[in-house]
């Protein structure tokens, strides 16, 4: 059967040329990055090449990227690391309430170490008003992290506004931009932060690799002490592979981001626009317009995440879910939540997010497959038994 | 795949899905806070279950494990169909993950429930049609249960939690009901669980 992968959120595919690039670290580039022998300066200078390529892609200079291992961690090193580093200073953070668990947990680990976080909650859209972000934060606040696209409704935040608002107050400004980043033009300078992550594996890169962007003059505490590795702030050995396959990918985005973008923009919008026609009672989640450009995600009423999920994978198609169902933890997204939506309703959240591969006819196969899928699922469904009971009186 | 090839086949061919306009006994187990809702309907003959249907909202193991009690069921006196556990649902599905264990795996109870509400209705001791759909869901609207699992609460007001679940659970000041005390936002409506100025 063919696959149609519409799960961009979760993992892209390594571009082959990023493969071919990483394979020569595995082989004869083996050195260590930080040996003096010619063997480990060879591998020293591709990651200074990525390095540069990473930089590029973001408006950076090469000095203000840190390699990390996922986007994760690099979530964690900006959240810890630039508050922790403030502590003198303040130990208040201000955070939107649909950020990335990785931020939201990280928040809540500097509770522990008797910081206090204000959420700023979202409209309908999951998008954050710029001015409650300012009036969230007071005198104590060191740290202001709003996120530059939503992965679960694809909604861009206002982070430029964002940035000048909680800069002129005094504070540093993160911006998650894991979702973001490579599929989006990203300018650090235009941003106006102090901080942004971003993960290899969300551009055509290998999973392992990712980056955060510190800028200039920033003082953050690392999370891994050890040697001498990026200047200090993350100890430990360069993942030269995974690194350079990142360089790689960021090279390929810069040059392919409004192509990509393009192409992917007409493919989503016909999903977009299609779906809530094709079927009853669905909706699109998220913002309309401020939506990354591969991103199309719904909310499906009378319908479980996870069931829709597993129908689709049957017949070849592979999508995510923020259903109580389908996380481990068997709790409803706190994204679709935090917009307002009933808990029923967020039950049935779905996210296809295109990668560079998807064609106009795996789109079709989706608008053909999808609705009778749904009509089977409802058929089974108590709630929408009972809606269409209330609807006859 | 997370689910057993049984599992599956449930979910993608569920026996007997349906309502029964005439059904005996009704009942209904879960809510959508969990993700999880199952309405079983039951007829009885002879002391038997002649005729079951069911409908679910909810993720593949609870429509397989719905489907799997109802074939489990069929035929089988009241005390034989009052003996089905949801374990042996389980077992019988070839095993299901064990985070679905608990949420999911309420076939039983829902059969069960309906099987009492035929015995009720026939002893007298409940006038009137079953307990109809969103019944179930009203009752949790009191705010005595916990959110994810429907388990009773331990403790009070400010410090309760769900020995279950093994979570701290604090009333939402939203909406009045139990939530995850560490969660960002109220399970149920949403709101933010944002501190109070100057508190933790």
């Amino acid at each position: 059967m063919t696959r149609v992968y519409l799960d961009h959120i979760a993992a892209t595919p390594v571009d082959p040329a990023v493969l071919e690039a990483m394979l020569p670290f595995f082989r004869e580039r083996f050195g260590n990055a930080q040996s003096l022998h010619a063997d480990g300066q060879a591998a020293g200078e591709a990651v200074e090449e990525a390095r540069a390529s990473v930089a590029r892609l973001v408006g950076a200079t090469d000095a203000e990227i840190v390699f990390t291992a996922s986007g994760s961690e690099s979530n964690n090193l900006a959240v810890k690391g630039l508050a922790l580093a403030q502590r003198a200073k303040g130990t208040h953070i201000v955070l939107s309430a649909v950020e990335h668990t990785s931020v939201l947990n990280a928040a809540k680990s500097l509770e522990r170490l008797g910081f206090t976080t204000t959420l700023v909650p979202v409209d309908g859209a999951a998008a954050v008003d710029p001015e409650a972000v300012a009036e969230a934060m007071t005198s104590k606040t060191v740290l202001v992290s709003v996120m530059l696209a939503n992965a679960e409704v694809g909604t861009i935040q206002p982070v430029a506004e964002i940035a000048r608002l909680a800069r002129s107050r005094g504070a540093l400004v993160h911006t998650d931009a894991v979702a973001a980043a490579g599929s989006i033009p990203v300018d650090v300078a235009a941003l106006g932060v102090d901080a942004l992550s971003l993960a290899g594996d969300q551009f055509y890169g290998p999973k392992g690799a990712a980056a955060l962007f510190l800028k200039k003059g920033v003082r953050v505490l690392p999370l891994i002490d050890g040697g001498i590795q990026e200047s200090g702030r993350r100890g430990g050995t360069e993942n030269v592979p995974a690194i350079v396959g990142l360089g790689k990918a960021a090279g390929l985005a810069a040059a392919r981001l409004d192509e990509r973008a393009g192409r992917a923009r007409t493919l989503r919008d016909r999903l977009l626009d299609e779906l809530p026609v094709r079927i009853p009672h669905v909706r699109v989640s998220g913002h309309r317009t401020c939506r990354l450009p591969h991103h199309a995600s719904f909310l499906v009423e009378f319908v479980e995440g996870e069931a829709m999920l597993l129908s689709l994978d049957m017949k070849g198609i592979a999508v995510s879910s923020g259903s109580a169902c389908t996380s481990k933890s068997l709790k409803a997204s706190h994204v679709i939540l935090a917009m307002g939506v009933d808990h029923a309703s967020a039950q049935g959240s779905l996210v296809f997010s295109l990668i560079d591969g998807t064609t106009a006819a795996d789109i079709e196969y989706v608008l053909e497959t999808f609705p009778p899928i749904i009509e089977r699922l409802r058929r089974m469904s108590p709630l929408y038994t009972q809606f269409l009971k209330e609807n006859q009186r | 795949m997370i689910y057993s090839d049984k599992v599956m086949d449930h979910f993608a061919n569920p026996r007997n899905v349906g309502v029964l306009a005439d059904a005996d006994g009704v009942g209904q187990v879960g809510n959508p806070v969990c993700g999880d809702m199952m309405t079983f309907y039951v007829k009885v003959k002879d002391g038997r279950l002649s005729d079951i249907t069911f409908q679910t909202f909810g993720c593949g193991a609870a429509i397989a494990v719905s489907s799997m009690v109802s074939e489990m069921a069929l035929g089988k006196t009241l005390a034989e169909a009052m003996a089905i556990t949801n374990d042996k649902v389980a077992e019988e599905l070839g095993g299901l993950p064990k985070n679905k264990l608990h949420c999911s795996n309420l076939g039983a109870d829902a059969l069960h429930a309906a099987i009492k509400d035929f015995e009720d209705k026939a002893a007298g001791t409940k006038a009137g049609p079953g307990p109809t759909i969103g019944d179930e869901h009203a009752g949790h609207e009191e705010t005595c249960c916990c959110p994810y699992c429907d388990g009773p609460i331990e403790g009070m007001e400010d410090v309760c939690s769900c020995h279950h679940c093994e979570i701290d659970l604090v009333e939402c000041p939203a909406c009045g009901k139990y939530t995850n005390k560490s969660d960002a936002a109220c399970v149920i409506c949403g709101a933010a669980l944002v501190p109070a100025p100057g508190e933790k």
